[in-house]
Order: structure tokens, then sequence, then C-alpha cells
């Protein structure tokens, strides 16, 4: 059976993030990412629902899942293979406010894709996010193949793959941790277990309670961790990375977590679950919570919280007013890049 | 110059590419040790090792999925999917992936690697050993389909597909693996992409064909000759990006075109054929462009009377243009 971490108040109190090797600085730094992709995402509800962009998905209860293994990976050399939520981590690796809104506008200039794909289909070489499609799990693969790559040129790399508990039941899935479990591929696959796809509950999804169950059959540790608990998702992303920069291979980490919105813009999530539920997930929001752990630190002043505000608050104001005023594609756009090297159809 | 049969060209293709850019790894079931259940791959694994050329596990979305992760970072993969009848696994990441990545992300990733595949009946290979596939995958844009009929072009478009910067299906005939010899330029000989080429020269009649049936229809220009019909032979080498220019030249030069495929006739190769010489060559033609091809079944049968019924063959193909060439 996968390993389970304690309860989070239990190990490091109010000094838990510099016992987990993380300076004020950089659990500050956590926490800001945290609340920009919350706040770009609230704002991405508000002008979808005045009908001024036509499609939002959520990264809404996850951001703590997302940015704290993130944060374990080192941006510009790790690599991440994010899906369709994960603003939070790539936003970690070095997305902005504005590219997040020139996608959500389909802008010309949007880094993702030039609008070509809906929101939250993540990509940047430069950043070493690996471009996303809509098809659940293919990604996983992509990763191990990532990872292969270091390992023939014997880099010392590190891939993560992130997933949801629904894209757990496809075969992309098996084959994938397979893989990477056979050649001790420097790769975590991490399950963002939200307890819902679209409308399927995890109990329709899979016979068991853990997704991290399943990495014993490939040979490599299963990790369940509190994915509301931004600094316990750091610290099994650590471990998780240290293993795989050791060339011990690949770690199945399942963050238990939640999402707060429908599916999607186009989604009423109260037709399968209650708003009792949600009020109850609601109450361990990530933010909230490290927010009033750092506060108990002693880390996050007042002064200093009203910063990080104005700071997101201007980053979302900078980046809608920029994104929408972007100008979009010309139907000249629709046939470049089918290949690298231009060649008629 | 060497006489070479077509599997000894395509190992020779990759054994030369391997050596010449350490990028370059293979990867597929049985591609190890064993060298390829065709053994196209005999000798590489104990030549560049383990890390470059893999046992796969027995997984053929596994394969191309690994196949783009690794393109992505900087390799430049060669996935052999063992018969193109079990590519089917794949089709997602083929075409939802790799077929995608330039286009969605307006130019910012490009997958420079290669799905061989073995393909084509006639060797007793039932369904699930006989298919064609280039049609399925030539409508897809955002991949290239090649299928060379010569050692020459295999070993040629092998290395051009390996070093072109976007994925490429490779289509090998498994009948022509020992079937067909011919010589081999020494030195790279690299086979441009989207080039086909005219493999006999005539003014009566034109045969279009790729793979295996390249080599009948050769066969069946030199019994036309004896009936002193002049048949020009286009091998279309590449299906996507397909060789308009070269098509609509051989109708324009006789005005009669034959395209023969061993693949099912809907929505097939010979039917895109047809249709850029109907709107490009109409006014040249002397008569209805005409095909041959496999019969719309499912797939190929096991018995050997069914098999041959199945197959377009030289006689099927020489019947047809000799009715051509009496409009």
């Amino acid at each position: 059976m996968a390993l389970k971490t304690t309860e989070v108040e239990a190990k490091g109190g109010r000094s838990r993030h510099r016992s987990l090797g993380l300076s004020d600085e950089q659990a500050l730094r956590i926490y800001e990412v945290m609340r920009l992709a919350r706040a770009v995402d609230e704002r991405m509800w508000l002008i979808n629902r005045q009908g001024r962009a036509p499609f939002v998905i959520s990264c809404q209860g996850q951001e703590g899942a997302q940015v704290g293994i993130a944060a374990a990976l080192r941006p510009g050399s790790d690599w991440v293979a994010p899906y369709y939520r994960d603003a939070g981590v790539v936003l970690w690796f070095g997305m902005t406010a504005r590219d997040q809104m020139l996608s959500f506008f389909a802008r010309r200039e949007d880094p993702n894709s030039g609008g070509r794909q809906m929101p939250g289909h993540f990509g940047s070489r430069r950043l070493h996010i690996v471009t996303g499609g809509s098809p659940v799990a293919t990604q996983l693969l992509h990763a191990a193949g990532v990872a292969l790559a270091s390992k023939q040129r014997k880099e010392d790399a590190v891939t993560a793959a992130f997933f949801g508990e629904g894209a757990a039941s496809q075969g992309d899935t098996h084959e994938a941790m397979n893989f990477a479990g056979i050649h001790k591929l420097a790769v975590l696959f991490v399950c963002e277990n939200n307890g819902y796809a679209i409308s399927v509950p995890q109990s329709q999804q899979m016979a068991i309670q853990n997704v991290a169950d399943r990495a014993a059959g490939y040979g490599f540790p299963g990790v369940v961790v509190d994915g509301n608990d931004v600094l316990a998702c750091y610290e099994v992303a650590r471990q998780a990375v240290e293993r795989a920069r050791r060339g011990e291979g690949p770690t199945l980490i399942e963050a238990k977590t939640y999402r707060f919105t429908a599916h999607s813009s186009d989604d009423d999530d109260k037709r399968y679950r209650q708003a009792e539920e949600v009020a109850i997930w609601r109450q361990k929001d990530p933010i909230q919570r490290y927010a009033t752990y750092l506060r108990e630190a002693g880390t996050l002043l007042d002064p200093v919280e009203q910063e990080i505000t104005e700071r997101i608050n201007q980053q979302v104001e900078d980046a809608t007013d920029y994104a929408e005023q972007a100008p979009d594609p010309t139907a000249d756009d629709l046939t470049t890049f089918v290949f690298k090297q231009e060649l008629k159809p | 110059m060497a006489v070479k049969t077509v599997i000894e060209a395509i190992r020779d293709g990759m054994d030369e590419e391997m050596a010449r850019d350490e990028s370059v790894f293979l990867i597929g079931e049985d591609v190890g040790n064993r060298g390829g259940v065709f053994l196209a791959s005999d000798g590489l694994y104990k030549k560049y090792g383990e890390l470059r050329v893999i046992d796969s596990p027995l997984a053929e979305s596994c394969i191309v999925g690994v196949a783009i992760g690794a393109a992505v970072n900087g390799m430049r993969p060669i996935a052999e999917i063992q018969f193109a009848d079990f590519i089917a696994p794949a089709m997602n990441q083929i075409i939802e992936e790799a077929a995608r990545f330039s286009y969605r992300t307006a130019g910012d990733f490009n997958l420079p690697m290669v799905i061989r595949a073995p393909w084509g009946g006639g060797v007793h290979g039932a369904l699930y050993h006989s298919q064609s596939i280039e049609a399925m995958f030539a409508h897809v844009p955002g991949l290239k389909v090649v299928a060379p009929g010569t050692p020459a072009d295999a070993k040629g478009l092998l290395k051009a597909a390996i070093r072109d910067p976007d994925p490429v299906l490779y289509l090998e005939h498994k009948r022509t693996y020992r079937l067909v010899k011919g010589e081999v330029p020494d030195g790279d000989g690299v086979v441009p992409i989207g080039k086909a080429d005219v493999k006999r020269e005539g003014k009566d009649l034109s045969l279009i064909a790729y793979g295996l049936m390249l080599t009948y229809c050769l066969e069946v220009a030199e019994k036309l000759a004896a009936d002193g019909i002049s048949a020009e032979v286009l091998d279309l080498r590449t299906i996507r990006p397909i060789d308009r220019a070269a098509i609509i030249a051989t109708a324009r030069k006789t005005g009669k075109v034959l395209v023969v495929h061993e693949d099912t006739p809907f929505a097939g190769v010979a039917a895109e054929v047809m249709a850029i010489i109907m709107e490009n060559a109409f006014d040249a033609l002397d008569a209805p462009v005409m095909r041959v091809t496999g019969p719309d079944v499912p797939a190929m049968p096991f018995n050997h009377v069914l098999e041959e019924a199945f197959m377009p063959n030289p006689e099927k193909i020489l019947a047809r243009a000799r009715e051509l060439a009496a409009v």
C-alpha cells in the first residue's frame, strides 16, 4: 500500500517551511504564485460570465498540489508535462499572467498556441513545458520519453507529468508507468485527485481508494499526500525528485484535492455534487490554509500581504487589459506551421 | 554502387544515420537482441548498445508516445511498429499528438521522429499481417507518409525521414524486403520527401503506383512494350506531401492514367490522385482515369485462393492497362 504522510501540523510546527529547507522568501514566493493562479482564474470566470470570452477551465482548489510539487523542481532544466488545470505549475515554471490571458482570449500572441487551442492547453519549449492537447493521459508517455532522452544523454533533469484521477483510467497511464519503471526514469507521476472526472466520482472510476497504490505494480513507490497542504506536497515532491536524480527511478504522487468550480464554464456541477460538499472543501482551501500557517509562522506580515495583493491585482489588471486589446490571428494564420518547414499541402 | 535488398538498404540506412548522429535511436518490439522480426535492425543492438536500440514493452502507444517525448527533448527517435496492422493502439499518439505538435503550438514545438511500419500483403499474413494503412494516415495534415519500393529509395527516404524536422510515417512493404533487389548508391543518397520518380519513360499511358505495386507495374510495362504499347511508370514514393506536379505532368504527357494500389479503393490514395488529375489535367485526358486496387473487404484473408483474389497482381494490372490502351 502507498505511504501516507502524517498530518501537516504535526511536523515542524511554526517553522515547518524552514525545516523543509525553504527560506521565508521562497515560502512567500510559493504563496504568491498560488494566489496569482487563483486570481487570474477568478478573473477569467468573471470575463466569461460577462460574455467576453467563450471558455474557462479552472485550477481553483488545486493550487497547493500544483505549486507545492512544481516548487521542488528546477525550472529551466527540469521538464513538466502539465494537464489543463495546471495554471499553478506553469506559472511556477515561468509563464506569466499575460501569457495566460493571451491564451484565454485566444490572441495571436498567445505563447502556448497562437490562439489555436482552448485555454489551459499549456506549452512552451523555452520554459520546458511540454505542449498538451485535450486527450487525457497522452502526456504521461511524453514525460517518459523526455526522461528517456535525459537518461540517454546522462543528464540529471527530472520530468514531472501531471494528470487527474480520470486520466489514471487510460491505457497510456499504465504504459507510461510501466516503461518508466522498467528503465528507472527520472519521472514524477503526479495525480491531482480531485474526486471527479467531470461528473463521474472516483467510486465509478476505480475500485480502489488510492491511485498511488498502483505504483507497486510498476516497481516504484506511490505516495498519498494531502493536496491542499502545499508544504506536504513540496516535501513529498522533493523526496521524489532526489530519488529520481539519484537514478533510482520514478515516484507516483497522489495529491488528494478538490476542484472548487464546475469542470469548465460549460458544466453545471449542481447536477452531480452537493453544495454542502463543495462548502466543506472550501473550508480546506489550500491558499487560506497556507496563509494561516505563514501568518502564525510570522512570515506573512500584514504589509507583506498587502504588497503581494497589490502586485497580483496589478498583474491581473495589466494582463486582462493587454490581452483583451491584443490582436486576433488573421485568416492567413490558419495555414501556417502544419510542419516546421513550410510545405504546400 | 552495390546491389542490395530492401531490408538491407533499410538496415544500412539506420546504421549509417546512427553512426552519423548520436541523437538517433531505435525503439520497438524485438528490435534489440533479436534484431527485429524481419532482421531490419540485425547487429545494431550489439553495435550501439541498450540505450540506443531499445526493446520496448509490447505496447504501441508507448512506443510512439515515448518517441514523441524523446523528440521533444532533443533526440531523433525511430519508432518501429512491428506490423502496420498493430498501429491502431498508437493512433491517438500519432494523430492527436505527433501530427499536431507543430500546429497547436504555432511552430514552437516540432518532432523530428520516424515511425517505421512494415505493411502490405502477399505474404500469407492474413487479416492482421497484411494491411495497407497509408490512406488513413495520409488523410492527416501534419504527418508525412512515405512508401518506397526500391532499395535505393528505401535507404534514401529513410535518411531523409530521420533528418526531417517533422514526424514521418515510413512504410516498408514486407513483400519487397527480400524480393526486390537493386543498386544502391554509395554515400548518403538521400531521396527528398515529396518527390515522385519516373521509373520508366513512356508515351501511350501512365501507370502510377508505390510499394510492391511499383515492381508489378514495371513488369506490366515490359509486357505492354511487347504489344507495342509504351507505358510510363511513375513511382509516387511519397504519399504525402504528394508530388502533384509529377502526377499532372505524366497525365498531360500520356493522356491515359491507371493508378494501382493494394489498399482498398474507397477514399484511397488512387482517389486523391484521380482528383488531382481531374482538377489539373482534365483537358489532356483521352480516357477516364482508371484504377486497380484491393477490394472493399475489411482485410486480406489467410487462405491462398482468397489472398490471391484480394491482391492486385501483374495479370490484373495488365488486363486493365490493355483496356485503357484500347480506349
